[in-house]
């Protein structure tokens, strides 16, 4: 029998399409909340925390509340004749969810540590925030960047209780690594449950070495503590 | 550069309600830590916001809570100087410096960089990186940086506290330069009185949040108006008082009447004395203000004594010192007859009065 590498493909694309909105949206949401005084910081946490900490087919169980067919989303879905239940952007939507919260947290703690007299001076300065976020807030938090989107990175590629209610286990189309490692086993197929277990293996050591070599080469700089 | 603040903010420690108007060249705001000299400086700078009130510069309105006026920090044109330098670690040194010029043209940008680079003698260095140089270079770094956006103050956060001995007194004498080719006004935060007294012209008191004294720093040292600012300007020695007449007071608690001389015809309830302004050893001459003492224990500097003594009348308490005295190692040797107890003078003129 052909052994079928789409898991592979399928698990691929999830993981670098939801790693890239996971990076951007984390670090922007990290930005915004360490800058934010409001009242509602608390509770914004939790709810940006929340998706770590719950069970994952219970974050599964609240996007199929949300995105399903009687869903907030899903009538939306349905007034332009789309379903993303069972479809593959259900697989990047339940990575994207669960990953979310370790490039935040991560990013966010990074940004805090950052010496508030820093980013005061450029101010006094005179240099807009966005400037002051790009050249000085984020090159010195690299480090913690490079790790959330490493920790994001193998959470999505892990990921499998939420996509398994959002997006099922469609061979082909929804199929990722991680539901392919489980239903083989459940069949009784465990060489092919091994194979991807091999997979796996590999992808997680060549993105742990890369990521190594580079933040190491990339810190020309140490912070120096006062 | 005339400075009107006059603001009010509360913290969970205590109430601010800072109220100065001052106009000099160089600024120093002197108080103990945790007094608000910091919290003023921040609140000028435009780094945090009063609850309430008016800051002005000049003719320049930075904020005025009634007519919700607040001009941004980067508006402000404040160049700030932090404790802890604050330089960006992931750029050099010239980085640094032109950090905040990239609007303007590259020759333009890279004639200021060399200009200030060369003001704070720091060629050759452009191209390391802030954790490359020492403290006083760091602080001149920062010094080229602020000075790059041509501020219309300069601000200085406790700037030598970072440093040791040496190097400190070496960089205020470097920014009394930088200082003096300056044409804005500055602002000098520091509990240092050396370092205030050195770099300013104009000094503020502060202690908890609000303003003790304002004057020019000579006055301020030789007749500073209450026991606040007499402590802070570094006065070691208050004594409670009676006055008994015009001119002359008694100490209850030790039985000994002093002379003094009331100028400004006070009301007097302490008297306060310098502890370099006591007089000890030979005093044949003087007849009065001389009172014997027990020295309680000295500490030793390299090049002068600080000696703690006990009032010999005092018999009641022998735990606590009275007055502390400051001899230079020379003159202490050259008095003769030294044994547990030591006559020191109280000279009129030197008597500070509260």
């Amino acid at each position: 029998m052909e052994f079928d590498y789409s898991p592979l493909w399928i698990s691929l694309k999830t993981v670098l399409t939801a790693t890239c909105i996971t990076f951007f949206l984390g670090i922007f949401i990290a930005w915004r909340m360490s800058n934010y005084k409001g009242k509602l910081k608390g509770i914004l946490d939790v709810i940006f925390t929340l998706p770590m900490v719950l069970p994952p087919t219970v974050v599964g169980f609240f996007l199929l509340l949300i995105l399903g067919k009687n869903g907030m989303f899903g009538m939306l879905f349905k007034y332009f004749n789309t379903n993303i239940i069972f479809s593959w952007y259900a697989t990047v939507i339940s990575a994207v969810i669960v990953s979310f919260p370790l490039m935040y947290k991560t990013t966010r703690g990074s940004f805090e540590q950052i010496d508030i007299n820093i980013l005061n001076a450029a101010r006094t300065l005179g240099v807009p925030e966005l400037r002051i976020f790009w050249k000085i807030t984020v090159p010195i938090s690299f480090p913690g960047i490079a790790a959330g989107t490493v920790l994001s990175f193998a959470r999505a590629l892990g990921e499998f209780g939420a996509t398994l209610m959002i997006a099922g286990n469609i061979p082909g189309k929804t199929q990722t690594i991680p539901l392919a490692i489980f239903f083989a086993a459940e069949g009784g197929n465990m060489n092919r449950a091994f194979i991807w277990v091999c997979i796996i293996l590999i992808i997680s050591l060549i993105v742990m070495t890369l990521t190594n070599y580079w933040t190491q080469n990339h810190k020309r700089f140490k912070l120096y503590k006062f | 550069m005339n400075i009107l603040v006059d603001i009010e903010k509360q913290f969970e420690e205590f109430y601010m309600k800072m109220k100065f108007n001052v106009d000099g060249k160089n600024i120093g705001l002197l108080g103990a830590s945790g007094s608000g000299k910091s919290m003023t400086l921040k609140l000028i700078a435009g780094l945090e916001k009063p609850d309430r009130g008016i800051i002005k510069i000049g003719n320049k309105t930075l904020f005025d809570s009634d007519k919700l006026i607040n001009i941004s920090v980067k508006d402000r044109k404040v160049g700030f100087l932090f404790q802890n330098y604050a330089l960006f670690p992931n750029m050099t040194i010239r980085e640094n410096i032109g950090f905040a010029l990239n609007s303007i043209e590259k020759n333009k940008r890279n004639k200021i960089i060399k200009d200030k680079t060369n003001q704070v003698k720091l060629n050759g260095m452009e191209n390391r990186l802030p954790i490359e140089l020492s403290g006083g270079q760091q602080q001149r770094v920062a010094l080229a940086r602020a000075l790059a956006v041509n501020p219309e103050i300069l601000m200085f956060d406790e700037p030598f506290s970072a440093l040791d001995e040496n190097l400190r007194s070496y960089m205020v004498k470097e920014i009394k330069e930088v200082l003096n080719d300056f044409k804005g006004t500055s602002i000098l935060v520091s509990h240092n009185i050396d370092e205030i007294y050195r770099l300013s012209d104009k000094i503020i008191v502060i202690d908890s949040g609000k303003v003790e004294a304002v004057d020019d720093k000579n006055d301020l040292f030789l007749n500073p108006p209450n026991i606040i600012t007499a402590k802070l300007t570094g006065c070691k020695n208050i004594i409670k008082v009676n006055q008994i007449s015009e001119n002359e007071v008694m100490i209850c608690e030790w039985g000994i009447k002093l002379k003094v001389n009331n100028k400004f015809n006070k009301k007097i309830t302490s008297i306060g004395i310098r502890a370099n302004h006591i007089k000890c050893g030979e005093l044949l001459k003087e007849s009065k203000n001389i009172i014997k003492c027990e020295i309680a224990y000295i500490n030793e500097s390299p090049f002068k004594l600080t000696v703690y003594l006990i009032a010999v009348q005092n018999s009641l308490n022998k735990e606590k010192y009275n007055i502390q005295l400051e001899v230079s190692k020379d003159m202490w040797n050259e008095i003769k007859n030294k044994n547990k107890f030591i006559d020191i003078y109280l000279d009129p003129e030197k008597i500070m009065l509260f």
